[in-house]
């Protein structure tokens, strides 16, 4: 029998944590001198109060959702992959490649190819790591990580010499054509009589995020590939034993997660930006690792975190706007919000666990 | 806790007059909804050798633990000779006098004997007066104890006998008065195991008081001078070990009568399944583990693999179940196998009806994690059965693991539990209840019985003879000379790589098997040195 029953265990302990995570952060807006209520009640207001703030909220959560689940699938396999900003990169520059290839004549065909493109390109520079993991013992967290700085040496090199356009100052490509921009939330909505804000990025990539969600979550827990990956995170000589090839499940796993990390980028470089910019990650490979944490490697639990972090993010730029709160002070939050619900989870779980077993032994001691 | 002191009626073999040298008052201890101590009270006298037996799971190591200070006691109380004592760590328990000799070895590989001794009891931050001064205690200490260690020997190059008795000398340098031996003839030879015995005779006549958790009635019944037996968390029975008999002792752990014989009928052995030639092991340190061992194994016979265990019968189980490369020949059913892992693997080997139940059911056999219903399918993931397309088909392995567990009677009969949420004679029934019912040619079984309770084992060695009966192969690999001699129909003796003979249960004694097991053969008197 588990300690906790699993409500407990995927809700109350990372609300919990997420509680701790904001009476801290209250007492550090105190000390600056700025009401943590107001400030409260603006991050709500700013991304939760309109279409607008939702469509930022949404948008965020999105690129959070794939990041999220890149890092969740290899945990499943015990893979540490912290090298979803890379794979987001080298997927930003799939899709730039594949949306400026063709003169794309309307966004349903160019979608499915730049997801394709997205994939190929974070599957590939997942790959290499995976590769040196499962036949060198590399371990895979030095090599993601250093896979992250040469893929942002490889995106500024292809913006720089390759891709910038004859005569632009700006490391960036072209505009994409308009057959590969994707509808947002304001056109999606629209026919069926919703007003959502035009100017909010969130476009189809969300539902993509979603659907992509479901895959996982079918993928981990009701096929062959996935009980195998589990069966190797939770005990590599057990599934030796078993006959399941450490070498597939490591490469299956990281290409997996690669892909879904390089998937990021339909969201910001082809929904938002509609051309390849340095730096279109903006950490988001590294939000997927708190988001991942936090939602247990569930797909549901990471969706939430997802909308959870969305909230933070936007919510956070509305206290930068309008108050004198800094920026910087935004980015303790966040990190805070990391801190308590990711790296300290275990303080707030054991706590948890011992009320649960007290309350149980004096249930049982009365059953007696 | 109400105070249940007029159950502990049992006589202690203390003196009266004199303090016990432990006493434990009403100590309870939960896990979640196990309770795995309940209310246990025991004297230990002063100077005694006192055994503790109990099926696994009935609580001896938790309670050990919580005198050891591992866990706090929800309740109950510790004396230590008549004061009552706190121990809320390790360093207390030592503090109090008490040393504990584990299971498994906590000692440090690659560090001498010395350094071993030392380590967490130096007196200041400069290493030499520390080591010098412990250097002279040592050898009084082995001295006094006839307990002989090279000091510098590093621990990697020991034996395990000699590992142990550094354990020991550890307790004792730290001053322990009371010394805990959890299982402590698991990894011995039975000459290593009398030694040890001798030793702890010799502690005793000193005034040590020393108690020995063990399943085996043999060595309660050889060396202790009083006996506790534990069920279910509780302390059952305490008795002086002269008026009592194995019978009755196995009978009081288990609650019932049991079979210590095998029962089984002659084999009737058919054609060759297994037939293995010339087979090497070389692992990744270079090291010769398996040096040209050739078998076979019949249908409908129970080929049992006696030794100590490192001598290669591992290495047996591992590279006919796919696990370790090899070189050599080895046919199943006539058909040669692939030894160099290129193109054969776990699976390919369930393909060809080979199913193992692992030695290390925890690390291999099984995945803690994951439910009884997903074990179930554990290793035969990829048949058509289990497998709607694309997608597993877990309803249709849940419904099939009612039936497993029920045939298997696997308690509690819940599929959705976590494989580490049952007792281990439960796993184990998992694992066999998932490898027999393949209805397998060749069985290869690993420690059938390690850490089960005596219930379970009756029934284990029930199934695998059933399967033996019908018709199929049986690959045996024990360090429990009993069960080896109990179910085989041949037994092969392996030590240091090679089988070092094959002998007739019938004809032959564990005085006989324990020379082989130590690598001298009749003939030619010492054949190797240990390694």
């Amino acid at each position: 029998m588990d300690v906790m029953p699993k409500w407990a265990d995927v809700v109350l302990v990372p609300v919990i944590s997420l509680i701790l995570a904001m009476v801290i952060s209250a007492l550090v807006i105190l000390a600056i001198g700025e009401d943590p209520w107001a400030a409260l009640k603006l991050m709500v207001q700013g991304s939760l109060g309109s279409t607008y703030g939702w469509g930022y909220t949404l948008y965020y959560a999105t690129n959070f959702v794939f990041t999220g689940l890149a890092v969740s699938i290899a945990f499943h396999a015990s893979m540490f992959n912290i090298g979803g900003e890379g794979q987001a990169t080298l997927g930003g520059l799939g899709v730039a490649l594949v949306c400026l290839a063709v003169p794309w004549p309307h966004w349903a065909l160019a979608l499915p190819a730049a997801m394709v493109g997205g994939m190929v390109f974070g599957a590939a520079w997942a790959a290499i790591p995976a590769y040196l993991a499962a036949k060198r013992g590399s371990h895979i967290v030095i090599t993601t990580i250093m896979f992250n700085f040469i893929g942002a040496a490889v995106l500024n090199y292809m913006l720089v010499n390759v891709l910038r356009p004859t005569g632009s100052m700006d490391p960036a490509t072209a505009k994409f054509p308009p057959g590969t921009n994707l509808p947002t939330l304001h056109e999606m909505l629209a026919p069926f009589g919703i007003s959502f804000s035009k100017s909010a990025p969130a476009n189809i990539s969300f539902l993509i995020a979603l659907l992509a969600c479901f895959l996982l979550w079918l993928l981990i827990w009701r096929t062959r590939f996935g009980f195998e990956l589990r069966a190797f995170g939770k005990s590599e000589s057990g599934a030796i034993y078993a006959g399941i090839r450490p070498t597939k499940i490591i490469m299956g796993s990281m290409l997996i997660s690669g892909a879904l990390a390089g998937l990021m980028a339909i969201n910001t470089v082809q929904g938002e930006a509609e051309r390849l910019v340095l730096n279109s990650v903006e950490g988001a490979g590294f939000i997927g690792i708190a988001v991942a944490l936090m939602g247990r490697s569930h797909p549901l639990g990471v969706l939430i975190a997802a909308i959870l972090f969305g909230f933070l993010y936007q919510g956070g730029a509305e206290l930068a706007l309008w108050t004198t709160i800094p920026r910087e002070l935004i980015v303790v939050i966040q990190g805070l919000v990391i801190l308590f619900t990711g790296a300290l989870d275990n303080m707030v779980r054991m706590p948890v666990e011992k009320v649960f077993l007290r309350l149980r032994r004096s249930n049982n001691g009365a059953g007696e | 806790m109400k105070d249940m002191a007029g159950t502990a009626d049992q006589p202690s073999g203390a003196p009266p007059n004199a303090p016990a040298a432990i006493e434990l008052r009403g100590i309870s201890k939960a896990f979640g909804p196990v309770q795995a101590n309940k209310d246990i009270t025991l004297k230990v006298a002063k100077g005694a050798i006192h055994g503790i037996i109990g099926e696994n799971g009935a609580g001896k190591s938790t309670l050990m633990s919580i005198l050891y200070g591992f866990y706090k006691a929800d309740s109950g109380e510790i004396l230590i000779n008549g004061q009552p004592t706190e121990i809320p760590d390790s360093q207390a328990a030592i503090a109090a006098g008490i040393g504990m000799v584990f299971q498994h070895f906590k000692l440090v590989e690659n560090f001498s004997v010395l350094e071993n001794v030392v380590l967490g009891a130096e007196d200041g931050a400069l290493l030499k007066p520390s080591l010098s001064k412990a250097r002279k205690q040592l050898t009084q200490i082995a001295e006094e104890y006839e307990m002989n260690v090279d000091p510098d020997a590093l621990i990697e190059d020991i034996g395990v006998g000699m590992q142990q008795r550094v354990e020991i000398l550890k307790s004792l340098y730290r001053h322990a008065d009371i010394l805990i031996l959890d299982e402590p003839t698991g990894v011995l030879t039975p000459a290593e195991a009398d030694h040890l015995f001798r030793i702890l005779r010799g502690l005793r006549d000193e005034g040590k008081t020393i108690i020995l958790i063990t399943h085996k009635l043999r060595e309660i019944m050889e060396v202790t001078d009083t006996v506790s037996v534990m069920r279910r968390g509780e302390m059952t029975a305490t008795v002086k070990t002269a008026e009592t008999s194995p019978e009755q002792l196995a009978e009081l752990m288990v609650g019932r009568k049991v079979l210590l014989r095998v029962d089984k009928k002659p084999a009737h052995p058919g054609a060759t399944v297994l037939k293995v030639e010339d087979l090497r092991v070389v692992d990744e340190d270079k090291v010769e583990r398996l040096r040209g061992i050739s078998f076979e194994v019949r249908a409908g016979e129970i080929l049992g693999i006696a030794g100590v265990a490192g001598n290669g019968q591992s290495e047996v189980l591992q590279v006919l179940g796919g696990i370790t490369t090899a070189t050599g020949s080895v046919q199943i059913n006539g058909n040669e196998i692939d030894l160099t892992g290129k193109h054969s693997d776990g699976r390919s080997r369930r393909e060809r009806g080979i199913a193992h139940v692992p030695e290390d059911r925890q690390r291999q056999g099984l995945i803690m994690d994951f439910a009884a219903w997903e074990n179930m399918a554990f290793g035969y993931q990829w048949d058509p059965d289990y497998n709607h397309g694309l997608l597993m088909d877990n309803a249709g392995l849940k419904r099939e693991t009612e039936g497993k567990m029920e045939r298997f009677d696997v308690r509690p009969p819940h599929g959705h539990l976590a494989a580490k949420n049952f007792s281990g004679g439960n796993q184990q029934k998992i694992v066999l209840a998932r490898e027999i019912e393949r209805n397998p040619d060749l069985l290869l079984v690993g420690q059938p019985t390690r850490g089960v309770d005596i219930g379970a084992i009756e029934f284990i060695h029930q199934r695998i003879i059933e399967l033996r009966d019908a018709g199929k192969a049986i690959l045996l690999v024990s360090v429990e000379l009993e069960e080896i001699m109990g179910m085989s129909d041949r037994i092969a003796v392996m030590f240091d790589g090679r089988i070092m003979g094959e002998r007739l249960p019938a004809e032959t004694n564990e005085g006989e098997l324990g020379l082989l097991m130590a690598g001298i053969t009749n003939d030619s008197g010492a054949n190797e040195g240990a390694a």
